[in-house]
């Protein structure tokens, strides 16, 4: 028996709608809101700026910090405002997501902070981040060898399915259940991030990847469309 | 990133012509845009725009117990975070002085102003209670946070909805709005005026924020004030005063009617 989605989605069918838009912060050196149904993320970039305090400089490389944070009400029940540990986590998980692709050698002592803001969450909130704070590095003008593009695949019962809702995430327990693959490409199509929790056979997760490399090229068109758009 | 000496006695010396570098009056504020359900999984959420300063604001609703010394009223709780997303002022690392002060004051407008009808917020006297919390995101800090956090307070609450809830089951049943958050018609919005050399102004831009000598917000509805906040360390005098309380009860007509508009 295969699931079939609650939304009337292809097993293989970004969320709707997908919006893109950079410059959405201006105090910041770059900035971008990134939109996948009903998850909203923005992401603002300040940097490169001498690293404070000078213990945490690197003098062979600039550094990449990034924050991720929810806000109290882009969940049904209100979260406590402030850091947590799955936030502190998915920080790390975003710097280790976008560094590869960032030419911040030249950066010695230096620190490039970018501030990820979930507005609204509905599930995949961290590809979300991850999407727009690749796209406000970019806009800021931060040199980057490639794009990075992001998403969740997963396995609800025994079907494979392209980016999880909040339901087929959180909800859904029929069969084998739930497993959510969040997963990040570069567009030359190198993992720079992949978490997995559920269950599901080598086989299957093959697969999974497979759609998710895929589906990220879709996902990477659009960053880019928006990325063209500065100064139009 | 301070704003220099000399563009500090060149605002200085404008003010005292009565004109401001972006041609604005002394009373007058930057264009208002209220945006709102931007957060769908709150009970209300709006983004306030004054010029280029952004702030969200939402609410949540929550089944809690009440305090012991109102066993009929519903509970308020307003926090602010200043994103260090919005300025590159803001620092990572626990709450500043600035964003719990802005809390607080917001805190303070919708209070003591009983906007809020917190009697109807009660489910069981002494025993269960809505908790109302009003959170404040910034989003661009290009000055008067204050004021822009204010206004975005009070169209959350305007377009807010109580969820149903389950009594037996004791559950929140989010995103099924029962009815709307029971106010009353009171309307407190801040206008926070700000001192710089002799002169006061409203809704300072972040360059003249930061030379602001003097501020004090003044909470009113309809020529009621019902909250007030002076800061910084400069005295004002009487006088001064004086201005600023006729200064934001003219303002908040004038505004009231913007925001009125903007929330239709």
């Amino acid at each position: 028996m295969t699931y079939k989605r609650k939304d009337g989605r292809k097993n293989d069918e970004l969320r709707g709608p997908i919006v893109a838009k950079v410059g959405v912060v201006p105090n910041a050196d770059g900035s971008a809101m990134f939109q996948i149904g009903k998850t909203i993320a923005i992401a603002a970039v300040y940097g490169p700026k001498k690293m404070h305090p000078q213990h945490s400089q690197n003098p062979e490389k600039g550094t990449l910090r990034c924050t991720y944070n929810m806000n109290s009400f882009s969940v049904e029940d209100r979260i406590r405002p402030g850091p947590s540990r799955r936030s502190t986590e998915i920080s790390k998980i975003t710097e280790w997501a976008i560094e590869p692709v960032l030419m911040i050698e030249e950066y010695a002592n230096q620190v490039v902070d970018v501030h990820i803001n979930i507005i609204q969450a509905d599930a995949g909130t961290r590809c979300a981040g991850i999407n727009a704070a690749a796209m406000a590095l970019a806009h800021a003008g931060i040199p980057m060898k490639d794009m990075v593009s992001s998403v969740s695949v997963g396995k609800i019962d025994k079907t494979i399915v392209l980016d999880l809702d909040k339901f087929e995430d959180s909800e859904f327990e029929d069969g084998e259940g739930s497993t959510d693959i969040p997963i990040t490409f570069t567009h030359e199509g190198k993992l720079t991030h992949i978490q997995l929790d559920g269950k599901i056979s080598p086989e299957q997760l093959k697969e999974a990847i497979e759609m998710g490399k895929k589906s990220c090229d879709e996902i990477y068109e659009v960053q880019k469309k928006a990325l063209k758009e500065i100064g139009k | 990133m301070k704003t220099a000496n000399i563009t500090q006695d060149r605002i200085i010396e404008y003010l005292e012509q009565g004109k401001r570098f972006d041609g604005r009056k002394l009373d007058e504020f930057r264009e208002l845009i209220i945006e709102k359900n931007v957060a769908k999984k709150a009970e209300g959420s709006v983004r306030v725009r004054l010029g280029k300063t952004e702030v969200i604001v939402g609410i949540k609703m929550a089944v809690g117990t009440p305090y012991a010394d109102s066993a009929n009223k519903g509970n308020l709780m307003v926090t602010a975070e200043l994103l260090p997303l919005s300025s590159p002022r803001i620092e990572l690392g626990p709450p500043k002085f600035r964003s719990i002060e802005l809390g607080r004051v917001i805190d303070r407008g919708i209070r003591e102003s009983k906007v809020i009808d917190l009697e109807k917020l009660c489910i069981k006297e002494g025993e269960k209670v809505w908790t109302v919390f009003v959170d404040i995101y910034s989003i661009n800090d290009d000055g008067n946070l204050l004021d822009a956090a204010g206004i975005g307070a009070l169209a959350a609450l305007k377009i807010a909805k109580v969820p149903k809830y389950d009594e037996e089951e004791g559950k929140v049943l989010y995103g099924e709005p029962d009815r709307d958050l029971p106010l009353n018609n009171i309307n407190p919005l801040p206008v926070t005026v700000h001192k710089i050399g002799n002169s006061l102004i409203v809704d300072p831009n972040c360059e003249e924020e930061d030379i602001s000598e003097s501020r004090i917000t003044i909470g009113s509805s309809d020529g009621i004030i019902s909250s007030m906040q002076k800061g910084e360390a400069v005295p004002i005098t009487i006088e001064e005063m004086n201005k600023a309380v006729e200064m934001a009860t003219n303002i908040w007509k004038e505004l009231f009617k913007k925001f009125e508009k903007l929330l239709k």
